[in-house]
């Protein structure tokens, strides 16, 4: 979805850390996202050299960090693996099973001058 | 410390070894593995900056990496959400919320699902008992806001221009020129879209998902994220289900799987069949919300 205002919010984070910590630039960012956060990796990298150039993160690297698809299956008690948020349980086929975790979209680091 | 590899310096003398230098064991993927001294005697500064009381420590000034490449930079700990602007702007609008006893709707559906003659439609319901005002989110024209205006209710239209969704900024610009009443039911219809609207908290009571009979019924597994992001399902124009090969049970079926929370309501805006529990939704969920706040027994 939306990759481009993502990138946008991105920048607008990284202008006030850079007021914060005083730096000039930026030559790597790394995020961390979860498979849930509705991001499409291909075009988050595409729109953040588009919307990147100009600013103190222009030509920056942008590393990803892909957080697991975490859920729980009540029946079972257990951890269970499963692909989608509608997913069945792989193990007893219960549909009660809860995510508790890959809606993740954060910035974890920055690399900076 | 090192903030590559953890390591700590200036700690007296290890194994006889000058503590300015520090050996570093590497493991290589080919194998072998080796150990190496390299000197350590550069200054540092030691700033945290505090912000607030969240206890996250911002190293400021040159955070001492020996990583290849690392040298001149420095890395900077952010552990910050990308979205945490726009919840800050939520956590605003839905404080004015509570604060005057408003209670806001999230109307989110994909394009041509009819939100805004379901709108037309409860306003003309509603619009004895309750003050109404309508935020109309799209893409270009005003269209929408004229067409709930024509009911005598206070709209608001927000051109998102290039955007996909509303967003929480957005909306508290347009409760600035709306200033809704006290007491009052707020509608935000989003862009008709069915993906990112889900993501952006706008600081409502609840999402309430429109699916027309129209569209598919494996909408709710199509875009989950939206259905499960919804307290309410709507699924309307239910007046053409005879014309059609919708299989409604199918569809719920499909939604409770995503959410099983979401409460699921059919009804038709032209034939007017369903509205009045839709009505009896939004006064009983409007009541369980404004619990204790004194616009409740004003308009009870």
């Amino acid at each position: 979805m939306h990759e481009m205002s993502i990138c946008e919010s991105l920048i607008q984070i990284i202008e006030g850390e850079a007021a914060a910590q005083k730096f000039k630039q930026v030559l790597a960012i790394c995020l961390e996202i979860g498979p849930l956060a509705g991001v499409e990796l291909e075009a988050l990298h595409f729109s953040y050299d588009v919307v990147t150039r100009g600013t103190l993160a222009e030509k920056s690297r942008l590393e990803v960090i892909e957080l697991p698809l975490n859920a729980w299956c009540m029946p079972c008690s257990k951890n269970v693996d499963v692909k989608q948020r509608f997913d069945a349980c792989p193990d007893c086929g219960s549909y009660q099973v809860q995510i508790t975790g890959g809606d993740e979209l954060r910035i974890k680091n920055m690399e900076v001058n | 410390m090192c903030t590559v590899c953890g390591c700590g310096e200036g700690q007296t003398v290890i194994d006889g070894k000058d503590p300015k230098k520090h050996t570093h064991s590497h493991d290589h993927s080919d194998g072998h593995d080796h150990s190496h001294e390299h000197p350590h005697d550069h200054d540092h500064s030691h700033d945290h900056i505090h912000e607030g009381h969240d206890h996250l420590h911002y190293g400021n000034g040159p955070a001492h990496a020996h990583a290849p490449g690392l040298s001149q930079s420095r890395m900077v700990q952010i552990e910050t959400d990308i979205l945490a602007k726009n919840n800050e702007y939520a956590a605003t609008n839905r404080h004015l919320f509570q604060q005057k006893g408003i209670f806001a709707l999230n109307l989110v559906s994909s394009p041509g699902s009819g939100k805004t003659t379901l709108l037309t439609r409860i306003i003309n319901d509603m619009k004895s008992e309750f003050q109404i005002n309508v935020v109309e989110g799209d893409q270009q024209t005003e269209n929408d806001a004229q067409r709930i205006r024509a009911t005598g209710a206070r709209a608001v239209q927000v051109n998102t221009g290039k955007g996909c969704h509303l967003d929480g900024h957005m909306i508290g610009h347009a409760l600035e020129s709306l200033s809704p009443e006290e007491g009052s039911l707020l509608f935000i219809e989003n862009v008709g879209n069915l993906v990112c609207p889900a993501g952006f908290d706008l600081g409502e009571a609840h999402k309430v998902v429109i699916l027309s009979v129209t569209e598919g019924e494996d909408k709710p597994i199509k875009y989950p994220d939206m259905f499960y992001a919804s307290d309410l399902m709507l699924l309307t124009k239910t007046d053409l289900l005879p014309y059609l090969d919708f299989d409604i049970e199918k569809c719920m079926e499909l939604a409770l799987r995503v959410n099983p929370k979401i409460k699921i309501l059919q009804l038709s805006a032209k034939s007017g069949e369903g509205m009045e529990s839709f009505a009896q939704w939004i006064k009983a969920t409007r009541s369980a919300q404004l619990v204790g706040h004194p616009s409740l027994k004003a308009s009870a």
